[in-house]
């Protein structure tokens, strides 16, 4: 750290010889006129991000004054007499990303422990690979996978299975359709999965290797030093890459209206279809004819904005303060 | 590893269950990937021909046709944003990394690290509320600019990276020989910097390449020829959408087709970037 900021004073120091150091006119025109550039995407940049925010609450101005905070909590969405509530979309946005984080931190978690812990460089390097390029497949052939692949398999085997042994939980109860909260839930399940594991597997790697060592000094076998020392030193920083996976969850849009069945109804049963945020906006947006309807749309997508703001906040600042401590214990 | 003779029974047993258990999670995530690939390439395979490649959709009823427009709407759009979003990400990585220091510079880390996490809809909606609203009509260039937005994030911090992965000794070097702070940036700085400028650039192709959501109400889609960026263009990834949750088996064929060319391309630019980032590696 000492050294880098050395060398960023010798830097510093160099450019301003070289400024006092005859440059010409011309060239230093050329400097100022460089250094202007970078300041001015950088601003470009930040303006950018804040038009985005002032768009769109401008853009659902209307809506919010109509519908003020009850937006949130009214369950009522009819174009027909222009009254809208968010409710249904926020529960299954909700529902499907619970489902999705669920399964996605274990499994995810799980797989970093072992490329990180266990595995030998044969087997972690191409398994490493495979979860990345599973992060790059788009969500739209995650989406055509789910509609066609996943639901039907869901619909006459697993969810008639599930229902025979526990129906009489409401949450397994009503009739199967395949499309529904828990399809959308497991497949977004599968395309943050790559997000847990890949950061996840970094944090692990970057706790220090004198823990492991003590850890095994002290007699524990490689599983209770992984599972007792290496992850709870990592704890803060996984926990950021479990926050970001669900961001990821709650904004994704395609993959989710292709096998959430797109109803905006509040049900307790996971097999019955939903409706998430996004995809009301991925299905209605192009055909709202009043300005009130477009209005509360684009209020779903601040909801959707600012919510997934805060959440990659807190993401980033968990991640950020494990690597920090980490780096002063080093 | 788990070795010791007096390594009580149930120590070492949940050490094995331990190992297998996590390492069947890895093969299971891993596994999904050779599962929903090899289920892409056995399906569109069949759908791909010359006809699919060079022709345009057929109304529904009528069969074959192709989605040549697609493609070609695709590239345009995807072209357009990496025009706009070259610029402003590799120079403010560029300010990052140069005059990146203080509070007011980690805040625009910090914007870019969250902007990564916006849901690409969301990104749409402005999109649409400032390049279609006020002109009434949908554009491959509002569809351009909501992609350079998505660019941004992974441009800027593979950019600051690079210039900052750039040593400093070369960066003296070209300071004491004389040369003006961006002479150094531009005739030094940058060309070490490339490989990995280039590996940032082909990752967030990749990412903007399969992106749907803030498609459909920017781009709209087309069922025509359309090079103007001006007019309503179709891109690959709005057909999958459109195609797959029509009622009609020859769209289901013609989806698989479109997801077997778009995740061919997506793997070839991330195998790319990678290759790019080998390629520097050796250089230097």
């Amino acid at each position: 750290m000492s050294l880098e900021l050395d060398a960023h004073r010798t830097v510093t120091a160099a450019r301003g010889r070289a400024a006092q150091r005859g440059l010409t006119t011309r060239q230093a025109f050329a400097d100022r006129a460089f250094r202007v550039a970078l300041l001015g995407a950088t601003l470009l940049f930040v303006a950018l991000i804040a038009g985005l925010f002032v768009e769109l609450v401008h853009g659902s101005w209307e809506s919010i004054v109509a519908f003020g905070a009850g937006f949130l909590w009214s369950s009522e969405w009819n174009p027909v007499t222009n009254h809208f509530g968010a409710l249904p979309f926020i529960y299954g946005t909700v529902v499907s990303s619970a489902i999705a984080i669920a399964i996605a931190s274990v499994v995810g978690i799980s797989a970093a422990v072992f490329l990180a812990e266990f595995a030998p460089s044969v087997v972690a390097r191409p398994v490493s690979f495979f979860i990345e390029l599973l992060a790059a497949v788009p969500s739209v052939v995650f989406g055509l996978w789910g509609l066609f692949v996943l639901a039907p398999i869901l619909s006459s085997t697993v969810e008639p299975f599930v229902q025979r042994y526990l129906g009489f939980l409401p949450i397994f109860s009503g009739p199967i359709y395949g499309v529904g909260l828990l399809t959308a839930g497991l497949l977004l399940a599968l395309m943050i999965v790559p997000t847990v594991a890949a950061i996840a597997r970094d944090l692990i790697q970057a706790v220090p290797n004198e823990l492991r060592e003590a850890s095994i000094a002290l007699g524990a076998t490689h599983w209770e030093t992984a599972t007792r020392v290496v992850l709870p030193s990592a704890r803060a920083g996984i926990i950021g890459a479990c926050v970001l996976a669900l961001g990821r969850a709650l904004g994704e849009t395609i993959a989710a209206t292709m096998v959430i069945g797109n109803r905006p109804a509040i049900s307790a049963s996971l097999f019955a279809p939903g409706y998430t945020l996004s995809s009301v906006i991925a299905n209605e947006f192009t055909e709202a004819t009043s300005s009130i309807y477009l209005s509360a749309l684009l209020e779903l997508g601040l909801i959707l904005f600012v919510v997934s703001f805060i959440v990659n906040g807190c993401a980033r600042i968990l991640m950020w303060s494990m690597l920090r401590s980490q780096g002063r214990r080093a | 590893m788990i070795v010791g003779a007096r390594l009580a029974p149930s120590r070492r047993a949940s050490g094995i269950a331990g190992v297998v258990l996590t390492g069947f999670c890895s093969a299971l995530a891993a596994g999904l990937l050779i599962l929903i690939l090899g289920y892409v390439v056995v399906q569109g395979w069949g759908a791909i021909n010359p006809a699919f490649l060079t022709q345009l959709p057929r109304p529904v009823g009528v069969s074959g046709g192709g989605v040549a427009n697609g493609i070609v709407g695709t590239l345009i759009i995807v072209a357009l944003g990496v025009l706009m979003a070259v610029p402003v990400g590799v120079l403010t990585g560029l300010y990052l990394a140069i005059y990146g220091r203080g509070l007011a510079a980690e805040c625009v880390r910090f914007l870019a690290e969250v902007l990564s996490g916006v849901p690409s809809i969301a990104i749409g909606l402005f999109a649409y509320t400032i390049l279609v609203q006020p002109f009434r009509h949908f554009s491959g260039l509002s569809a351009a600019f909501a992609f350079m937005i998505l660019m941004l994030p992974l441009m800027i911090r593979t950019s600051e990276e690079a210039i900052r992965g750039v040593p400093t000794a070369i960066r003296e070097g070209a300071l004491a020989l004389g040369l003006p702070d961006y002479g150094g940036v531009i005739h030094v700085v940058l060309p070490a910097a490339r490989p990995l400028i280039v590996t940032g650039l082909l990752l967030a192709i990749a990412r903007v390449t399969g992106e749907t959501a803030p498609l459909l109400f920017t781009a709209f889609g087309s069922e025509f020829w359309e090079l103007n960026p001006g007019n309503p263009m179709a891109t690959l990834a709005m057909q999958i959408f459109r195609y797959a949750i029509s009622p009609y088996d020859d769209w289901h064929r013609q989806a698989w087709g479109a997801a077997l060319l778009l995740i061919l391309a997506v793997l070839v630019l991330n195998v790319g970037a990678r290759w790019a980032l080998r390629g520097g590696a050796k250089r230097s």
